[in-house]
């Protein structure tokens, strides 16, 4: 199908950033709602986002009720949204988000500006990489992350390494064994600096280590190699140190939202979740923004993150239509650390904090067991009793803060803190 | 010319048979580029050997980028009068070239009352230098003129010339006009020893011996290695020596508007907070001596107190994500000075020790070294109307390439470079042979992502190009 330029067609009601999973949901749920022009701006040749290059189950029982492979799962979203009436323009990368929903764009053809009233950001995350996790040792080839070595193997075919170690141990570090087996790699290990798994369900993942080495309690010191990766050496919990021969390094998880428009722009970024400010509809600090999905904070799966897309395109087409209620005060919402990562979303617009995003997103940084308290400068106004291991995400539903903090002074906190051995 | 074509010019067996050239250049980094240009436009015929299959592969690939004024280079030295001939032809040169320059200025900044005090040597140095611009400012004029500095800073001397440049642009663009004027490069191709012989080096090389009148030796970290292996002894020895830096993310970029140095202490220049043209703001080098002329692997201590010391001087860092981490090998020799010594009865140049300010200085040393070359030895026909190609325009405030009609997609996303621009760096005679080679000559996979999202469409354009593939295919169509 072929989608008319984008600087025809008319006036553009909402232009969605990002293809992936949350963006493509907003945009459909917008058609769906009636609202005239939505166009998804996707960079890469093609929509679909990170599940396109995850060519493995499972996917989809949200969305589709069924279990299906990344690509599947991913083309049938593109399919739904153009069904809706959404225009898909690939190889468009948005490099200036401007106040009031003025977009810098590169198309093949060079540069195009735009406008629209209402963007959506939904930009996803991405893993972090060697140079900002630090690591020591020899800058040598054949360091790759998940995402990377996923696109290679099942979008191009080609294998960077045929002896890797595996970095890390959440849900994405099983996709990469997934990943290597398809592609005929043979993992040696599977080192995690922590005392267990990461990943949620670990008893049912087990099985699918199918023969990789799993180091828990193991950090990773150093990586050697002239040219390529020839080795790694780890740190083991008694403090032991091996080197590990290998031919490659797959850095897994440790994510971060790709939020460089907002970094870069004028929105205001919250260093906890590294992405945009949101206050409980999505909304960015400048209210012709809106951001969704893994954007908001990392990370949560395709399924989660389609789910936001759709309630965010359900906010934006409600704000389009003058529904949206006014915020005339609103709160800051904090998490202290290092027990607790971040709280998405950042503020509650009040009066109508209740509305909007049905939880609060924290996620904890270590395994605490305790009371998560939030605490503004009247005392405890909430309290729940937890015990959470680390990476956890913990959800907090807004109508019960709501309730205790509505006479609160506009701009005050509301602080979530980890009260260890509490009840 | 090509790549190839003196090896290929052989009647069978290696780059000598045939030419006989006038001049041959030992080393592709900043140095060996600028020392082709020079020799190339005064008429020579130029052959350039680089052992690595990418130019500008050791000292040169890492370093701060920044084109100094020689402000607080030892006076009365070589360097110095290097450094500022060396400026003066870049800023010349610079439009027809297309180099670019940000005259950002830099600030030495005070963080003590010792380094206070110090300043007005600093002021007088510089002046005594001929870099009369320079002078003290308060803390209170710094804060105006930085507010994001921390507020600890007491006070700085201001040198309003230092700027920022393209590092692996320039030393390309001085090579690429060396070329488009007859000069010849020979890549893979590593001096191992040599005769000279009724006045024609014959260079044994791991690609067959190379005839020339005269040799320069550009090597960098292996100056000395060359010169002992070649001529039988050195003057001077290489002690790397390693610098690490940290990139921070470009939303960090205008936190600061100058190059901010610290108060130099007897060993180091310190650790810098600079911007780059790319965009970045970024902080280091450390300075630690090693033994290993290749080793410039990082470590995540020393990475962590580069960050702490920007934070300390640029508290607003705090917040912002890493985007790169690098390090780079200083050619140190004992001396700090350069060691440019000429071998008159053998006609040998070695142009050793260039340090850390080798990305300055080039344009002077290849001119002062044409100098001592031409007074006691054949002079060549200056080229009249040379031709003038055109540096790859990376810089963010540039014309980049993504801003220009059809070229073709964005490729790497971050540092938006184009399909057009990595097919042009994967062609002709400096075709990048690596992925660092790649890197320098577009920026692919530099930015925050480092690769997460390009690594599979790079390795599918860069397919058949690289010596070492960035991956195989797995068969399973």
């Amino acid at each position: 199908m072929r989608e008319p330029a984008l600087n025809r067609g008319g006036a553009i009601d909402v232009a969605v950033i990002g293809g992936g999973p949350a963006g493509l949901a907003a945009a459909t749920e917008l058609k769906r709602a009636g609202i005239g022009r939505v166009v998804v701006l996707e960079r890469e040749q093609e929509a679909g986002g990170i599940p396109r290059h995850c060519g493995h189950p499972p996917f989809g029982m949200r969305e589709f009720g069924r279990v299906l492979r990344g690509p599947v799962y991913a083309a049938r979203l593109v399919a739904r949204a153009r069904r809706a009436g959404v225009e898909i323009h690939t190889g468009a990368s948005v490099v200036e988000a401007r106040p009031g929903g003025d977009l810098l764009l590169a198309v093949a053809r060079g540069v195009q500006e735009i406008s629209a009233r209402r963007v959506i950001c939904a930009t996803g995350v991405r893993e972090r990489p060697r140079s900002a996790r630090l690591i020591s040792g020899a800058r040598v080839a054949g360091v790759l992350n998940t995402g990377a070595l996923q696109s290679l193997v099942y979008l191009k075919r080609l294998r960077p390494f045929r002896r890797p170690v595996i970095v890390g141990s959440e849900l994405v570090a099983f996709s990469a064994i997934m990943t290597c087996r398809h592609a005929g790699i043979r993992p040696v290990a599977m080192i995690e600096p922590g005392p267990r798994v990461t990943a949620r369900w670990p008893s049912a993942l087990f099985p699918r280590l199918a023969g990789v080495r799993l180091m828990t309690g193991t950090r990773l010191l150093e990586i050697t190699g002239e040219g390529a990766v020839s080795g790694v050496v780890v740190e083991g919990p008694g403090g032991e140190r091996q080197r590990i021969a290998c031919d490659g390094v797959v850095l897994s998880g440790r994510f971060t939202p790709e939020s460089t428009l907002a970094r870069s722009g004028h929105l205001q970024v919250d260093p906890a979740t590294g992405g945009p400010v949101v206050d409980q509809w999505g909304r960015c600090s400048d209210a012709a923004y809106f951001a969704t999905g893994n954007l908001l904070r990392p990370v949560e799966t395709a399924g989660w993150s389609w789910r936001e897309g759709r309630q965010c395109g359900q906010h934006v087409a409600a704000d389009l239509a003058g529904n949206l209620p006014r915020e005339d005060a609103f709160l800051r919402l904090e998490a202290a650390g290092p027990a607790l990562k971040y709280v998405m979303p950042q503020r509650l617009s009040l009066p109508h904090a209740a509305a909007g995003m049905k939880d609060l997103q924290l996620r904890v940084g270590r395994e605490v067991r305790g009371a998560l308290v939030a605490v503004n400068e009247q005392g405890v106004v909430w309290r729940e009793k937890i015990h959470a291991r680390p990476e956890r995400r913990l959800l907090v539903p807004v109508g019960e803060i709501a309730a205790g903090v509505a006479a609160q002074p506009s701009g005050s906190r509301l602080v979530f803190e980890i009260r260890e051995g509490a009840g | 010319m090509t790549l190839q074509q003196p090896i290929q010019s052989a009647q069978g067996s290696g780059p000598a048979a045939g030419a006989t050239f006038d001049v041959a250049v030992i080393g592709a980094g900043v140095v060996g580029c600028a020392m082709a240009r020079r020799f190339a436009l005064e008429g020579a015929h130029v052959a350039v050997l680089e052992k690595a299959p990418d130019i500008l592969d050791g000292a040169s690939k890492a370093n701060s980028a920044i084109l100094h004024t020689g402000f607080d280079a030892p006076a009365g030295s070589l360097e110095l009068a290097c450094v500022q001939e060396g400026y003066r032809e870049y800023l010349e040169i610079r439009h027809d070239l297309g180099l670019v320059h940000e005259r950002s200025g830099a600030f030495v900044v005070a963080w003590d009352e010792a380094q206070l005090g110090a300043l007005e040597a600093i002021r007088a140095h510089a002046h005594a230098n001929g870099v009369t611009d320079v002078q003290i400012v308060t803390a209170r004029e710094l804060r105006t003129r930085e507010p994001n500095l921390s507020h600890a800073a007491l006070g700085a001397v201001e040198v309003p010339g230092e700027g920022i440049i393209d590092p692996w642009s320039a030393p390309q663009v001085y090579l690429e006009q060396a070329l488009a004027n007859g000069a010849s490069l020979l890549t893979g191709c590593e001096v191992t020893g040599g005769r000279f012989d009724a006045g024609v080096w014959h260079l044994q090389t791991t690609t067959g011996v190379l005839k020339a009148r005269h040799v320069i030796n550009c090597a960098g970290l292996y100056g000395d290695l060359v010169d002992q292996a070649v001529l039988g002894c050195a003057a001077f020895r290489i002690t790397p020596r390693k610098g690490q830096f940290v990139v921070f993310d470009k939303a960090a970029r205008d936190l600061v508007s100058a190059i901010i140095l610290p108060v130099p202490t007897e060993r180091t220049k310190g650790v810098v907070v600079f911007r780059t043209v790319f965009g970045n703001l970024a902080v280091g080098p450390t300075a630690e001596d090693q033994q290993s002329r290749s080793d410039a692997s990082t470590d995540e201590a020393a990475l962590r107190a580069l960050i702490a010391d920007g934070i300390a001087k640029v508290p607003a860092l705090e917040h912002m994500p890493v985007t790169a981490t690098y390090a780079g090998l200083r050619p140190a020799s004992e001396e700090k000075e350069y060691r440019i010594h000429t071998t008159p009865d053998r006609n040998w140049i070695t142009v050793g020790g260039i340090r850390s300010t080798g990305l300055s200085g080039a344009l002077g040393i290849a001119r002062h070294v044409y100098r001592l070359y031409s007074q006691d030895g054949p002079a060549h026909e200056r080229l009249e109307n040379p031709v003038v190609p055109k540096a790859r325009m990376l810089a963010e405030s540039g014309p980049r390439d993504w801003k220009c009609d059809d070229h073709g997609e964005i490729v790497c996303h971050c540092e938006l470079v184009t399909r057009r621009e990595i097919e042009a760096a994967l062609a002709g005679p400096l075709a990048a042979r690596s992925l660092a080679g790649l890197k320098r000559q577009t920026r692919v996979t530099m930015g925050r992502c480092q690769g997460f999202f390009c690594t599979a469409r790079l390795a599918e354009l860069s397919a058949g190009h690289f010596d070492r593939p960035l991956a195989e295919e797995t068969g399973d169509a």
